[in-house]
Order: C-alpha cells, then sequence, then structure tokens
C-alpha cells in the first residue's frame, strides 16, 4: 500500500484540514523567518489546490463523494459530501486562493507592513472556513464554518487602510453578525421541525412538513441571512467600505470567494435541503429572488458608474454581478441555472483579476482614483491589458467568459418567458460599458506630451504572474466554454432541478 | 443546386493572419520599417488566402471550418460562401492599397502612436473578413463586437477632447447596436435552436409569431447600425474625425460594410427570400431605406467638409445594397450585392483624394479648393472618375448596380422605388458636380503650383481609380464581382 492510498480515502476533509492547520502552524514559520510564511502560504494553497482538483475529477468520474467525519454515521455524525455542486465550488476557491496567495507577497509587504504572519495566519484560516462551508453536508457544521470564514475576514479587513478599515471591519461585523443569527435561527428552527442536522436526511423529512409555518420561516431567514452574506440588493451597505478599504489581497480574495460561497449556500439551502418544488413552485422564493437579482444588477451598475475609487466601483459591480448569479437561479429553467452557476466561475476568475489589477496599481503607483490613471499604458503596459481582458469580460464581449454566462441568462430569460429580465442583462452590460471605457480612455488616451516622459515600470512577477494567469483564462473559458459546461454545469443543473437523477 | 462542403482551415488562416501581424506590429514598434514590412506581408497574405478560395467557391461549392465549440450546440465556426467571400476580397484587396496610403499619410503628417494605428488596424481588418466567413449568428457577433473595440483608438486617435466624444458617440451607437444583435441572436436561437446561416434562411423561422418577427426584424436592423441606417447615421459623420485612411477603408468600406453584411445575411440568409416576401417586412424595410437614400443625400449636399459630405453620401450608398437584398428579386439582390465592391472602390477612391488635399494642400473644406485641381490634377482627376461613378455615369462602375437595382424595382413595379433611386441619382450629382466645379473651373485665391501627395499615396488612389472604371466596363470579366454575385444570387433564390 502506498502513501496515496493512504490518504486517498481522506482527501475530500483535507481540503479544510490543510488549510487549518497550516493556519495554526504560521505563527511558528513566521517566527522561524519572517520571510518563510509566504512560501508556507504558497505551498498549502498548492496543495488545497491539487486535493480540490482531484475531487472534482472523482466526483465527475464515480459521482457524490460521502465522507464520514471520525467514522460516525449520518445523520448522527458529521457528514461530507461533495458533488457536482461543492466540487466546482471548491475547485474555484482553491484556485483563486492559490492565485491570491501568489500575488499576495509584494503586496502584503507593503499595506500591513509588520503583520504579515498574522496577515497569512488569518488568510489560511479563512480559506478553511470557505472550504468547510463548502464542502459540509451538515447545516450546523455549516455555521461554524460560516462563523469561521466571518470572523477571518473582519480580521484582514480591519488590516487595511487606517482607519477606515476598522470602521469598514465594524460595519461589516454588524451586518454580518446579523446575518449568521438569522441563519442560525433558521437552522434552530429546522433541527426543532426534523430533529436532524445533516442536510440529505432534513431534504427527505422535510417535505412532510412543508405546510408548517415554522419551515416557511426558516426558509424566509435563510434568504434575508444569506442575501447579507452576498450583499444582495438592498442589504448590500457593508460592501463596498469592506471591499474597498481591506487590503489590495484581502479585497481580491474576499470580493472572488465570499459572496460567491454565499450564493453557493443560497443554492444549496434552497435546493439541497429545501426541495425545488418548495422553493420554485410552493413558495415562489426563486420568483422573487429573480427580481431582486434583477434590482441588483441596474442598481450596483449605475452606482458603479458613480465611484471614482476604483475599488469602490469594483464593489458596486460585484454587488450586480452577483445579481447576475442568483438571477440565474432565480429563473429556475435549465438555461437560465447553467448561467448562474457558470457565472459563479466567470465572475470568480473576472473580479479576481481586476481586484489585483487596483492592487497592482495602487502597489506601483499609491493611485486609487480612477481619473488619474492618465499614461498608465505606458507605464505598466501587462496590468493594463490584463484589465483590458478582464474588464472586457465584465461587459461581456464575446471571446471572454462575460459572454458565455451573458449568454446563458438572456437565452434562460426568454425561456422563462421574462422578457423584462432580458433587457436588464443587456441593459447592465451597456452600463459595465460607461464604467469601464472611461477607464480605458484615462490609461491609454491623454494629451501625448503629458505622458511622453512616462517610463515603464511593471509591477513585480509575483503579482503579473497570477494575473496574467487570470487574464488568459478569461479567455481561455470565454472561447472553451464547452468543458466547464459539458462535465459540470449541465449535469448540475439537471440535477439542482430535479430534472434527473438526486444529485 | 447542389451544394458540397468542403473542409479547409484556409477561412482561419485568413481570419488569423493580420491577427497575427498586429502581435509582430506591435512588438516591432520601436522600428516603423519593419512595422509597417508586417502590414504590408499581412495584406499580401491574407489577400493571397482569400483569392486562393475563390475557384472553389465559383464551382459553387462552400467551405467551411469549425474552430471550437464554444457552448453546447454554439460553434465558433467558419463558412464561407459567394457573398461572405465577395466582401472579403473587397476588404482584404483594399487593405493592400490603403497600407500603402497609410504610411505616406502618418508619416507625411507625422502623426503620434502609429504602432496604435496599426495595430488596430490589422484586427480589424481580421474582424472584417471574419464576419465575412462566419457560418452563424454567433460568430458574427463576436467578430462584429471586435471590429468595434478596435477601431475606437482609431477613431478617437487624436485624443483630443473632440475627438475622444466623437469616439464615445461612435462606441454609444455600434455598442447599444451590438447589444440590440445579441438580443435578436438570442431570440433567433430560442424558437430556432440555432444561429446558423442557411441559404434559405433559417428553418424554424417562419413559426415565429408575426408581431414578435417583426420586433425580431427591427431589433436586427438596430443590431446592424453599423450600416448607418437613418436615425441611426450620427455615429458616421462623427467618425471622420479619425485619420482619412481609416475614414477611406474602415469607414467607407470595413466597418460599414459589415454593417451592410450583416444586414443582408440576416435579410436573406436568415429570414430568408420567402419569409421576407410572406411575411411583408421587405416592402416596409424597402421604403424605410428609400428615406435614407434620399435623406442623406440631402445633408450631404449642406456639408462643407468634404469628409462629411463624403460620410453623408456613404450613408446613403449603405442603404441601396440593403435595398437590393429586400427587393428579394434576382435582379435586386445581384445589384444589392455588386453595390459591396462597386461602391467600396469609388469611395475608397473618393476619401484617399480628400486624404490626399488634407496632406498635400492642407485642405478639408470645399469652399477653400478654389481652382486646388491646378495644383493636384491627378487627384482630381481621380475624384472625379469617382465622383461619376457615385452618381451612375458610365463608363465608371456605379451604373451597373444601378442598372440592376433599378430593374429589380421595376420587376415589382414599385414605382416610388424607381422614383427615389432616379431623385438619389440627381441628389448625387448635385453634391459631387460641384467640388469638381470648385476645383476645376474655380480660379485659385492665389497662384497655385505643380504639388502632389507621395507616392505611396497617390498611386493607390490612381489605381483604384482605374479599377473603378475597368469594373464599369468589363463587369463581367471572368472570376470578377458579378461572377461571384451570380452564385450568391442562385443560392439564395434557388427555391423560387
Amino acid at each position: 500500500m502506498t502513501g496515496f492510498d493512504l490518504i486517498a480515502p481522506h482527501l475530500p476533509v483535507l481540503t479544510v484540514v490543510v488549510p487549518l492547520i497550516a493556519g495554526f502552524l504560521t505563527p511558528i514559520i513566521g517566527w522561524i523567518d519572517r520571510r518563510l510564511p509566504w512560501y508556507w502560504v504558497v505551498l498549502a494553497m498548492f496543495v488545497v489546490l491539487l486535493i480540490a482538483g482531484n475531487n472534482l475529477v472523482t466526483v465527475i468520474n464515480s459521482g457524490t463523494i460521502q465522507y464520514k467525519l471520525g467514522g460516525w454515521d449520518p445523520p448522527f455524525g458529521i457528514e461530507y459530501v461533495i458533488d457536482l455542486l461543492n466540487g466546482f465550488v471548491c475547485l474555484i476557491i482553491a484556485f483563486i486562493a492559490f492565485m491570491v496567495s501568489i500575488y499576495s507577497k509584494e503586496s502584503v509587504k507593503k499595506e500591513v507592513p509588520g503583520k504579515t504572519t498574522p496577515f497569512y495566519s488569518v488568510f489560511l484560516l479563512l480559506i478553511t472556513g470557505l472550504m468547510g462551508m463548502t464542502i459540509t453536508g451538515d447545516i450546523f457544521n455549516f455555521y461554524v464554518f460560516l462563523e469561521i470564514s466571518s470572523l477571518t475576514a473582519y480580521a484582514l479587513i480591519a488590516m487595511g487602510d487606517r482607519g477606515d478599515g476598522v470602521v469598514a471591519s465594524f460595519n461589516y461585523l454588524i451586518m454580518g453578525t446579523v446575518a449568521a443569527s438569522f441563519i442560525l435561527l433558521g437552522i434552530g428552527y429546522l433541527y426543532a421541525v426534523t430533529g436532524t442536522l445533516n442536510m440529505a436526511d432534513m431534504q427527505n423529512i422535510l417535505p412532510g412538513v412543508y405546510e408548517s409555518k415554522v419551515v416557511l420561516a426558516a426558509l424566509a431567514f435563510f434568504m434575508v441571512g444569506f442575501s447579507i452574506k452576498v450583499g444582495l440588493f438592498p442589504l448590500h451597505a457593508w460592501l463596498p467600505d469592506a471591499y474597498t478599504h481591506a487590503p489590495s489581497t484581502a479585497s481580491a480574495l474576499i470580493a472572488g470567494l465570499m459572496t460567491k460561497v454565499g450564493a453557493y449556500a443560497m443554492i444549496r439551502f434552497m435546493f439541497g435541503v429545501f426541495t425545488p418544488d418548495f422553493v420554485i413552485d410552493m413558495t415562489q422564493m426563486t420568483n422573487i429572488l429573480a427580481w431582486a437579482a434583477a434590482l441588483a444588477i441596474i442598481v450596483g451598475s449605475v452606482l458603479a458608474i458613480a465611484q471614482s475609487d476604483i475599488k469602490r466601483m469594483l464593489a458596486y459591480s460585484s454587488i450586480s454581478q452577483i445579481g447576475y448569479i442568483l438571477l440565474g437561479v432565480g429563473l429556475a429553467n435549465m438555461i437560465g441555472m447553467e448561467g448562474g452557476l457558470l457565472h459563479i466561475l466567470n465572475h470568480a476568475l473576472m473580479k479576481c483579476a481586476l481586484f489585483l489589477v487596483a492592487g497592482a496599481i495602487f502597489y506601483k503607483t499609491g493611485i486609487r482614483n480612477l481619473y488619474q490613471f492618465k499614461g498608465l499604458g505606458k507605464k505598466m503596459p501587462v496590468t493594463t491589458t490584463v484589465f483590458l481582458i478582464a474588464a472586457l469580460s465584465m461587459i461581456g464581449v464575446p471571446g471572454t467568459v462575460g459572454f458565455t454566462s451573458k449568454w446563458y441568462l438572456a437565452l434562460g430569460s426568454v425561456d422563462a418567458g421574462q422578457w423584462i429580465f432580458v433587457f436588464v442583462i443587456l441593459l447592465s452590460s451597456l452600463l459595465n460599458i460607461v464604467y469601464f471605457w472611461r477607464i480605458f480612455d484615462n490609461i491609454w488616451f491623454g494629451h501625448p506630451h503629458e505622458i511622453e516622459h512616462i517610463k515603464r515600470d511593471e509591477a513585480p512577477l509575483t503579482m503579473l504572474v497570477p494575473m496574467v494567469i487570470l487574464a488568459v483564462l478569461c479567455v481561455f473559458f470565454g472561447f472553451f466554454a464547452y468543458y466547464p459546461v459539458h462535465y459540470v454545469i449541465e449535469p448540475l443543473s439537471e440535477a439542482l432541478l430535479g430534472l434527473g437523477g438526486v444529485p | 443546386m447542389m451544394v458540397t462542403e468542403i473542409n479547409s482551415i484556409t477561412p482561419l488562416l485568413a481570419v488569423l493572419v493580420s491577427m497575427i501581424a498586429s502581435v509582430l506590429i506591435l512588438a516591432s514598434g520601436r522600428y516603423p520599417n519593419l512595422r509597417e514590412g508586417w502590414t504590408f506581408v499581412a495584406a499580401f497574405i491574407k489577400f493571397g488566402l482569400v483569392i486562393s478560395m475563390l475557384p472553389l467557391i465559383l464551382k459553387g461549392n462552400v467551405i467551411t471550418y469549425t474552430v471550437v465549440e464554444m457552448l453546447p450546440n454554439l460553434p465558433i465556426a467558419f463558412k464561407v460562401d459567394a457573398f461572405g467571400i465577395l466582401f472579403a476580397i473587397t476588404s482584404s484587396f483594399l487593405w493592400i492599397f490603403v497600407t500603402s496610403y497609410s504610411i505616406g499619410y502618418m508619416r507625411s503628417l507625422k502623426e503620434h502612436a502609429q504602432t496604435r494605428y496599426f495595430f488596430c488596424f490589422a484586427i480589424a481588418l481580421s474582424s472584417a473578413v471574419g464576419i465575412a466567413f462566419s457560418a452563424n449568428l454567433v460568430t458574427l457577433f463576436l467578430f462584429y463586437e471586435l471590429l468595434t473595440i478596435s477601431t475606437y483608438p482609431l477613431v478617437a486617435h487624436i485624443e483630443t477632447p473632440e475627438a475622444i466624444s466623437s469616439g464615445r458617440k461612435y462606441l454609444t451607437y455600434l455598442m447599444i447596436a451590438g447589444v440590440a444583435l445579441l438580443f435578436s441572436i438570442v431570440v433567433v436561437y430560442h424558437y430556432t435552436g440555432t444561429t446558423e446561416f442557411s441559404f434559405a434562411g433559417i428553418a424554424g423561422m417562419d413559426a415565429i409569431p408575426q408581431t414578435t418577427l417583426i420586433i425580431l426584424f427591427i431589433t436586427f436592423m438596430i443590431g446592424c447600425a453599423k450600416a448607418a441606417f437613418m436615425p441611426l447615421h450620427a455615429w458616421l459623420p462623427a467618425a471622420m474625425i479619425a485619420p482619412t485612411p481609416v475614414s477611406a477603408l474602415l469607414h467607407a468600406v470595413a466597418v460599414v460594410k459589415a454593417g451592410v453584411f450583416t444586414a443582408v445575411r440576416v435579410i436573406l440568409y436568415v429570414f430568408g427570400v420567402d419569409l421576407m416576401q410572406d411575411s411583408g417586412i421587405w416592402l416596409y424595410m424597402a421604403y424605410f431605406v428609400s428615406i435614407t437614400i434620399i435623406l442623406a443625400s440631402v445633408y450631404a449636399l449642406m456639408q462643407d467638409n468634404l469628409k462629411k459630405r463624403l460620410a453623408y453620401s456613404t450613408v446613403s450608398q449603405l442603404s441601396y445594397i440593403v435595398l437590393g437584398a429586400v427587393l428579394i428579386t434576382p435582379h435586386g439582390i445581384t445589384g444589392g450585392m455588386l453595390h459591396i465592391p462597386y461602391h467600396a472602390f469609388m469611395k475608397i477612391t473618393l476619401f484617399m483624394c480628400a486624404g490626399a488635399l488634407i496632406v498635400t494642400a492642407k485642405k478639408e473644406n470645399i469652399s477653400d479648393m478654389n481652382g486646388i485641381a491646378r495644383q493636384m490634377p491627378i487627384t482630381m482627376i481621380a475624384f472625379t472618375v469617382g465622383a461619376l461613378g457615385m452618381i451612375g455615369m458610365p463608363p465608371v462602375g456605379g451604373y451597373v448596380t444601378k442598372w440592376f437595382l433599378l430593374l429589380g424595382a421595376a420587376e415589382l413595379h414599385e414605382m416610388v422605388l424607381i422614383g427615389v433611386l432616379l431623385v438619389s441619382a440627381v441628389l448625387n450629382a448635385a453634391y459631387f458636380f460641384p467640388v469638381i466645379y470648385v476645383a476645376f473651373f474655380k480660379k485659385p485665391d492665389h497662384e497655385l503650383k505643380y504639388k502632389e501627395a507621395p507616392l505611396t499615396m497617390l498611386v493607390p488612389l490612381v489605381v483604384t481609380a482605374i479599377i473603378s472604371i475597368i469594373i464599369g466596363i468589363w463587369p463581367d470579366a471572368p472570376m470578377m464581382f458579378l461572377d461571384i454575385v451570380e452564385i450568391a444570387v442562385a443560392n439564395v433564390t434557388g427555391g423560387i
């Protein structure tokens, strides 16, 4: 028996355990040498990425993985379940975290001087929390990880801009706690009704008690709680400050992942704890969600236009983009669902790239005001090209990932007979053009004699490489969306909507 | 008619060659001669690749190539048919001349950011040929958007506030068009489950309810705003702020023709001749474009800036092409399609003359051009050739297409449309003859010495002028445009 065979059965849980242990070891590593934690984090993230990739491949090839924590049988023990949905999301988390960890080297050194070791320690714990939320099949265990990820996120944000970061973090803490309380209440209600905490078990028991007002209240609590966590308009107020004032690395991580995991949780609870017929037909919850999402898409884009701080603009754009994901889910038909799920991947790639670019520009120039970007095209050609590609993706230009989501969402809206959503999606891409194009104009079109003396001064390689990889993937998955769609998204949507077999 | 499909990678190569060149251009930005060398090499290879497909097409085949299955059932694919190759030949052939012309123009004026200029130009050409060879609406949309984006830096080239605001206007119109086009494509896919062009129109289109069908047609035509139908034309005169070679190749040929090309593709290959006829849309559209034909000519009359006058003339002439397509008789369609290369040769001559005037005589306004022909006789003779063609006077090419259009209109007994074409010819004369009169017969304000534009500019405009005459004298030469058009027309009207 080789070493791998020994480990192989435990791979599912290792996605959580590796960052957890690595996180606790970081202070020791940092105590040995202050330069080491970066290598440590990159290594840990790389291992997690391999494991997550392996998990997803296993799921695609041989179906859902169930892992009993400590050997206790569900529904009494805690069970980790990896199906297509969380296998997919886990891989995204692992990949984005890996990219951000490489990027973080110089940025963290500059933005949180003297606190790199705690930063990386918390960084790893945040990943632990996100991975745990995603991978667990136990509803209370989910809550525990939710709190881990929230607390670590508060800490990361508080390390940002002096003063503002703390205020933003406190704001988020209040809102996040309210959200967590709602979710905890919902969990308590469901536990009271069903007597179980295992998601799959709960899904079997719940249909018998759908008439109960308690179940309805639990659903409402979950939806409100998760809406706060993902920053769905009008519960978004915490998000712009948090994204803006966090350190660049944390912004990229939180913007790229936190809301995605929130969206994942919403999908999981709607379709994996409750059943499709309950949320679609009986309570019309998907319908409500779709309208809220449509509103978020428009309002987020309009507010983004009003911003002059690039990170704040990207934050508002996130509010709009999370609407895309939830609109797709809310449409509750095959095509729409595919668009929503695909957008989890797409948006993670694009938004992470954009935040990394914003961080690189801030690192080199200290500028965040997008009206001061004149001449940047000459100073930082690679960074700005990455920005161009990612921004065109956001706009939804064909040949980039943005187009594939837009295509599915628009088509799904037409299929659902909801023409108004088609207009919302199309209008939003026009609004995206408005707020991104003024940046293009600033970056590349200045008065030539003003920018003539500007010398090339690129960001360091550790920053460039992850950004370029993300930009390349934005284009790659624009042309080769067939692979994620065929292997993951399509069977997944079928399963979620209960059209095919059980997930 | 039997159509054989031949699988070949040539269409992809033809599209990619200028894409690759654009990278090389960017890389060799510090060495202007090498940089322009790449453009030349790419232009020749591109034209060579395009023309190498012509013999197969003329035998009645189509050449197909699927690049990648972007999403399930949504491939990025090329299909070269007679209509596609007509547009591709026109733009890739003219690119060779405009490259030479660009070098003369940009260097004479010592323009800044020439690397960006040639880079974007190469990508724009890739997009234009990509549009020509697209096998389905999604592929077409891909290149359509790429064309918009790659031409924006060309329009805003001089980077003055005025140029930026013109660029914004350009972008606003064309991006809204892009959105409308995407909407239409989504609707087509929703009803038919495919977006692939077909000679008889996409199967299943006739199942769309009449009201939806009309709305769909309207959104499609909004999507074709690159064709500058009134009232969606305002971007084209605004785009005249670009350097003249851009106006010449892109805003008289590649971009605007991409618009009409898309419109014709939609009319004949998505809706199809039968559906156009049954739904009665053709007649409304014919009247609609007639308004543009007349009104744009009137606008042209009012312009003193020569490039703006030419721009409005383009607006008017583009609608000829669409008019031909919606006449849906073989003669009408022939006239419309044939006008794509014919108008291209004549209008590019005119624009290159206008650019030569800017570079050599520093004159943009017609009112300043008294007696300019004494200084630049060759340029002004070429201009006269182009102008006569636009008016429709033999032996210059323009009369050929006008003849076919008139035939088409006459076959349908549409007296109004015949009237429109005749009035338009008169208006064309009314806005071109004054230019010729001013240049040749008015006394110059002060003594003018003979001084022509540099040869890199002069040769291209003379050659296109000569070709404009050749295609008028001998339109049915073998392997020439009329041959290609006849096959395209046979394809789409085969069922009638």
